[in-house]
């Protein structure tokens, strides 16, 4: 059975605090899942991870990895509860949710 | 305590330097992140899941009000208000920026602190008995021979690259206040024939995917051969620890795999070439160390003074909190306090600044300017006289630190699990907190009597589960959250590895499940037995049945 393109985005560590950045469309680092580069093919995945390696060259983020994404509603979400509380911060203090206007700076 | 000297204060000072150094060289690329990972971690830096994580070592568990009041300072300065104290008597910071590590570090070094070997292959942070010096039954202070210990650990150059971590413990006391049996390595000091002090020595014990409890490698150790014989037995593990397979590199393995009987020969053989050697301890060293630990002075005081009997009396819920919280002690008129980290709904073992410095001035004003930590994340006061509990106590529950709970089940163990933690396959917190708060009710609580419930994240068990009277291990299945229930297990002087009870339940079952076998055991229960007298008397049977019947 041919297997079924799931869309990805990419995710790592920002270097200085380590917080949970997204690669967005712009090309930079967001804190904000919302605006993530979502990657629709296999070839489009290659090359956000690409793009997400130079940036480790480039000393701006940690440990780059692509993530399987929804797009329900055209909203993107992380599969997967890992995801989803490292897109949303710890769930045990809900006011360090990260905040989708400091995530765009 | 243990004061540095001038040899303690430039190592300390050095190490910061070079670090700040070292996180230069990082954020100007100079060194990529793989060749800066080994370099934070063995300064107790980690990367978690949303942040940095500092940890920093509180030796032995042993603080001064200077220096809690540094760590308060820490978290309100760097971080966002708040530390977390673990199961290994040391505070993690959850996040700190990159850059801000190396004057925290400054901070840290100026009230003579470290995060030195709190993460990476080597001996971590020595842990002792958190009512060392103040409990009766003790052979001696137990953290006299844990800061030996920690001298000739911190920076061993030929123990900086073990097959693994290695995580040892020190206790002088019948009653096991450490879980000395789930360590690397146990130390118990011991009376000897001739009644000097010496050590039983256990070996192999530990948590996470193959929990052991340690055993016994050599009884009556006299005093002076501590050091080379913990030598020995490192030098054995460091030459055949298996450093191919990170699942299988820790002590057990080796212990069990060689057999208990050949490593013991093993050990035996190597140390008969270093004994008596340049690790053998002379009398006056040790004396120096244990002048550190001298008792307070202590004042000649009444055994149970009126005023303290009648406020006793007067206040119900003084009373509670100090049948619960408070401990005998071995001077007369003096006591030893619990400080419970585990509020109701609260998450354990956290601490806000304020709380901290709170605790600083307590230990000050009430407890001859010492404080503790406890492997099971609370802190403790080891020395307040009766005379002042009721003015302690006000001050805890001015503070929201007075819950009247140690020992019982809203006292629970939980790592920092998937809201914190990069390896978590499951959140801890969250089902603490949920248990804490469905079991609210103080007089259900202590009419439950003791229960020891760890929770763990996931199978490396920095939550204990598998020593819990009810363990839980937070698991994955298909991106759900699920939790595995362990019975039986105790992290005590009658050490036990819990056992599985059955298949898992959902986040949304696991705390029904909890009550489940909480009444159960209320059920079956002969007069005063504890959860875990009752558990080994009937056995899994009638707690599996009622279990399965209902979910």
């Amino acid at each position: 059975m041919k297997n079924v393109w799931k869309p990805q985005i990419v995710t790592a560590n920002r270097l200085t605090d380590g917080a949970i950045v997204y690669l967005a469309g712009d090309g930079n680092w967001t804190r904000s899942i919302g605006r993530s580069l979502v990657a629709n093919s296999e070839r489009e995945a290659e090359e956000i991870l690409a793009t997400a390696n130079a940036a480790v060259t480039a000393c701006q983020i940690v440990g780059p990895y692509l993530i399987e994404v929804s797009l329900e509603g055209g909203v993107v979400r992380p599969v997967g509860t890992r995801e989803w509380i490292r897109a949303q911060g710890p769930t045990v203090h809900p006011e360090f949710a990260t905040e989708p206007e400091r995530a765009a700076a | 305590m243990y004061r540095y000297d001038t040899f303690d204060h430039t190592f300390v000072r050095e190490r910061v330097r070079q670090f700040r150094e070292q996180v230069q060289r990082r954020l100007s690329g100079e060194l990529s992140e793989d060749e800066f990972r080994p370099l934070r971690l063995t300064n107790g830096l980690y990367l978690q899941l949303h942040a940095y994580m500092l940890r920093v070592a509180i030796p032995y568990g042993t603080m001064s009000p200077t220096q809690l009041r540094a760590l308060a300072a820490i978290a309100r300065r760097y971080d966002r208000g708040y530390g977390h104290f673990t199961t290994r008597q040391n505070i993690q910071y959850n996040w700190p920026t990159l850059s801000d590590v190396p004057d925290i570090l400054e901070d840290l070094a100026a009230v003579e602190m470290h995060a030195i070997q709190t993460s990476g292959n080597a001996i971590r942070n020595v842990t002792a008995d958190p009512f060392a010096g103040a409990v009766a039954d003790e052979i001696d202070d137990s953290r006299i021979y844990a800061e030996i210990i920690r001298q000739w650990s911190t920076l061993h150059p030929e123990f900086s690259f073990l097959p693994r971590k290695f995580k040892i413990a020190v206790t002088a006391s019948p009653r096991d206040r450490t879980a000395l049996r789930f360590h690397d390595i146990g130390v118990a000091l011991t009376r000897l024939d001739d009644g000097d002090i010496g050590f039983d020595v256990m070996v192999g014990g530990g948590q996470g995917r193959t929990p052991m409890v340690a055993k016994t490698i050599r009884k009556g150790l006299p005093k002076q051969h501590l050091l080379s014989y913990l030598e020995a037995i490192l030098r054995v593990y460091n030459q055949l620890g298996r450093r191919d397979n990170a699942f299988k590199a820790r002590i057990k393995i080796l212990v069990h795999e060689t057999g208990i009987e050949k490593f013991t020969a093993l050990v035996e053989e190597e140390w008969a070439h270093i004994k008596d050697g340049a690790l053998t301890l002379p009398e006056a060293e040790i004396a120096r160390i244990k002048a550190f630990f001298a008792p307070p002075a202590y004042e000649s005081l009444e055994p149970l003074p009126l005023a303290y009997i009648e406020k006793r009396r007067a206040d119900t819920a003084f009373d509670r909190w100090v049948r619960q919280n408070v401990v005998a002690h071995k001077q007369a008129g003096y006591a030893i306090v619990n400080i419970s980290l585990k509020p109701d709904g609260g998450i354990p073992g956290d601490a806000t600044a304020e709380q901290m410095e709170v605790v600083a001035d307590l230990g000050e004003q009430f407890s001859y300017d010492e404080i503790r930590v406890t492997y099971e994340q609370n802190l403790v006061l080891p020395d307040v006289r009766l005379t002042d509990l009721y003015q302690v106590w006000e001050a805890l529950k001015a503070a929201a630190l007075e819950s009247p709970n140690v020992g019982l089940i809203s006292d629970i163990i939980s790592c920092p699990g998937l809201d914190y933690c990069n390896l978590a396959n499951a959140r801890s917190i969250p089902i603490a907190q949920r248990i804490s708060r469905r079991f609210a009710d103080l007089k259900r609580q202590h009419d439950i009597g003791e229960l020891k419930i760890k929770i763990s994240g996931c199978i490396n068990a920095c939550g204990h589960h598998h020593a819990g009277h009810i363990g839980i291990l937070g698991v994955d299945r298909k991106g759900e959250e699920y939790y595995q229930i362990t019975l039986g297990g105790s992290g005590d002087e009658n050490a036990s590895i819990g056992k599985i009870i059955g298949p898992a339940f959902s986040s949304a079952q696991v705390v029904d499940a909890v009550e489940t076998l909480v009444d159960t055991y209320l059920g079956l229960r002969d007069g005063d037995e504890r959860f875990l007298d009752t558990y080994r008397r009937v056995g899994e049977k009638p707690f599996k049945e009622r279990l399965y019947a209902t979910h």
